[in-house]
């Protein structure tokens, strides 16, 4: 698993690549929040598009990421999301609660 | 067979064997996926739950060929066996969390139900056994 983590101008962006199984998803949601807290900008955007498999304990990494950005009054969006990634929101009805774009393009423009 | 222990880290490679499965096996893309899914889960909660995260547990899982009557048809399947010798899971607790619900946890279980068609769990000698079954619609197995 890889993080790394971009700002410009008033945008925080990780970029994730590798799995976001129970392997590594306690690591995803430490990065997620402790950067969120640190960096504060206004908006926050996940790259996706290099992460194959999110699990059930990824997801939950990703939405504790979007709580801590709601409650700092920053936007959490995600792009570049796999199939079985999509699939495993979509299975669990949170894709609605989440900004989910195509590629970093359209995740920036909005 | 395929015998592992319950270190987070053979996830990976269990996902890995049991999507070429599935796909060897005829499944949609699709069934794979979601095959593979729940037993990713499976594993995950018994490295969580019934070994509380010690990661040289033993587990092994069992695959073989299903077969049922359904409307006059054969459908064949695979069934998945997983096995483990931790602590007493109680089945009675378990619990999918109301979908929708903006909280982490309580998904995984979710996952499993949505993708297979037989979810049973049994406890004898010490062992937990969780026998996961998902059928092909008419369509042949390929073995």
């Amino acid at each position: 698993m890889q993080i790394s983590v971009r700002r410009q101008d008033r945008v925080t962006i990780f970029d994730l690549s590798g799995d976001i199984d129970f392997a590594h998803s306690r690591e995803v949601r430490q990065s997620l929040l402790r950067e969120i807290q640190e960096s504060r900008t206004p908006r926050v955007v996940i790259n996706l598009s290099k992460v194959h498999y999110i699990d059930s304990s990824g997801v939950a990494s990703l939405v504790e990421g979007l709580k801590a950005s709601r409650d700092l009054g920053s936007r959490f969006i995600l792009f570049g999301l796999s199939t079985s990634a999509r699939e495993v929101l979509q299975l669990s009805r949170l894709i609605k609660i989440f900004e989910v774009y195509e590629n970093e393009e359209q995740a920036l423009a909005v | 067979m395929m015998a592992l222990y319950s270190n987070p880290k053979w996830l990976t490679i269990v996902r890995a064997a049991v999507e070429r499965l599935t796909g060897t096996l005829g499944f949609p893309a699709e069934h794979c996926r979601s095959i593979t899914r729940a037993v990713d889960e499976a594993l995950t909660n018994i490295v969580r739950h019934s070994y509380s995260n010690r990661p040289d547990q033993p587990i092994t899982m069992y695959f073989r060929t299903a077969q049922r009557q359904r409307e006059g048809e054969v459908q064949n399947g695979l069934e998945i066996i997983l096995c483990d010798r931790g602590s007493g899971a109680d089945a009675t607790k378990w619990r999918e969390r109301p979908l929708g619900e903006i909280r982490p946890g309580g998904l995984g279980l979710h996952l499993i139900h949505d993708a297979m068609d037989v979810v049973e769990f049994s406890r004898k000698d010490h062992t937990n056994r969780l026998r996961l079954v998902k059928y092909l619609g008419q369509a042949s197995l390929a073995l």
